[in-house]
């Protein structure tokens, strides 16, 4: 019987910035369904991991795999099951956010409906005919995360998702890009203890370099008071 | 080509909402052609000398798009959007080679007959068929080219100096074509068609320019 891989997996990743590391020797796997919740302070890598799985950022040294297809080679193939909600909306302005999610959905020949759809389940339809320009922060933040899940991945990868959403949006995109999303999960928060309760596993990154991976009932206090020291 | 049209028509839409380029395109040769109109002291020109003005007027107005080509992608993320979508990153140099191409053809519809009013001795009408066949084929060699200078430039955080540095000597061929074989079509006693020799040399620099594009445009897009 052939058993499902991973949905990620990386051995001895490093990348580099010119002279300066942003990450190293990170070897971590996550299981298909899990949240990964990755912690450290500014600068950490936490960003960097993201887009390298994204397959936006090559790594330097060691092996990407999601869904068991090795990155970059295969990237296209991984490419449709994976979402990236980044610190940019990836919007543009002048656009209108129907026009911005509509634009997505050609992009993933997604069918118009779902546009509508993910408009309603961010509460933006109301505001879908104006242009992006014009939107609050938080409603940016909704758009972006509605073209994030616009064509359905299976593979999340959130950095900092709740920035500028107040309690009710936050509530509002839980289904979408919370636990209740039966997706898998990689999530970065300016809150590490809320980004530890809705996570499976955790991993802290000290200069790029993991401190700690593993499951979050390991990682106690005094190891987060340690991390962001 | 399906995905060129949708990254296509959406740059043609932003471009409609902002009209951040084209106006910039026109308004740039305009004030080009009145400076060599007072900086030539002549009232009229023709011949090959108004073959070279309005080329590189229309060269200089063309900077000015291939500069702006790929801001928003690089400032509104829409690099990232693409590349994280599953499609040829090819599609990305045809739809904005084409974007240019129209953006270079809508500025020749106000600038060529600003030419003729405010430059040019002859009549328009008879270099015409002629002038739009060589402008065609200097849009192209300038859309390709200019899309592959802009995604290299936009990397850069000089990108607004590096363009323009990178840019025109690449397109001195061009502009040599372009010149010759509008020189005959300006002059009174016009046969209205081209010299072929300066067509056919203009037609092999866009071809070998397209290919060399395509061949490393999707380095460009990779990390």
């Amino acid at each position: 019987m052939e058993t499902e891989p991973p949905a990620i997996e990386c051995r001895g990743l490093a990348r580099y910035f010119g002279e300066r590391t942003a990450l190293r020797e990170v070897t971590l796997k996550v299981p298909a369904g899990a949240s990964l919740a990755v912690l450290g302070r500014n600068g950490a890598g936490k960003s960097t991991l993201l887009r390298i799985l994204a397959s936006l950022l090559r790594p330097h040294a060691g092996e990407v795999l999601i869904f068991g297809e090795p990155l970059p080679r295969r990237a296209w193939a991984v490419r449709a099951r994976l979402g990236l909600l980044g610190h940019e909306p990836l919007l543009y302005r002048e656009l209108t956010g129907r026009e911005n999610l509509d634009y997505h959905a050609r992009l993933h020949r997604v069918p118009a409906e779902r546009v509508t759809e993910v408009l309603a389940a961010v509460d933006m339809d109301r505001r879908a005919e104006d242009p992006v320009r014009l939107l609050s922060r938080g409603m940016v933040q909704r758009l972006a995360i509605a073209r994030a899940v616009l064509h359905r991945p299976q593979l999340l990868l959130l950095d900092e998702p709740r920035a500028n959403l107040d309690p009710g949006a936050s509530e509002l995109v839980e289904p979408l890009i919370g636990r209740a999303a039966g997706v898998t999960r990689v999530l970065t928060s300016h809150d590490p203890r809320a980004a530890l309760a809705e996570a499976d596993l955790v991993l802290a990154l000290k200069s790029g370099r993991p401190v700690f991976a593993g499951e979050p009932t390991a990682f106690d206090d005094r190891r987060l008071a340690e991390l962001y020291a | 080509m399906r995905t060129a049209l949708i990254v296509l028509r959406k740059d043609l839409r932003v471009e409609l909402r902002t009209l951040e380029t084209v106006p910039a395109m026109v308004l740039l040769a305009v004030v080009t052609f009145v400076i060599f109109h007072f900086g030539l002291n002549r009232a009229t020109i023709d011949g090959q000398l108004a073959a070279g003005v309005l080329t590189a007027t229309l060269l200089f107005a063309a900077v000015l798009g291939i500069n702006r080509l790929f801001v928003a992608e690089r400032e509104q993320g829409g690099f990232d959007a693409f590349l994280l979508a599953p499609v040829d990153r090819s599609a990305m140099l045809l739809a904005k080679a084409a974007a240019l191409f129209l953006f270079l053809s809508a500025l020749e519809v106000i600038a060529v007959p600003a030419f003729a009013l405010f430059l040019l001795g002859p009549p328009l009408g008879p270099a015409l068929p002629g002038l739009i066949l060589v402008l065609a084929l200097a849009n192209l060699g300038l859309s390709v080219i200019g899309t592959l200078l802009a995604a290299i430039a936009v990397q850069t955080r000089a990108r607004d100096l590096i363009g323009p540095v990178i840019s025109l000597p690449l397109l001195i061929p061009a502009l040599i074509a372009t010149a010759r074989a509008t020189g005959p079509l300006l002059t009174v006693h016009t046969s209205g068609s081209p010299p072929g020799r300066w067509l056919a040399i203009l037609g092999l620099y866009d071809l070998v320019f397209a290919l060399l594009a395509y061949a490393v445009f999707d380095f460009l897009l990779e990390d």
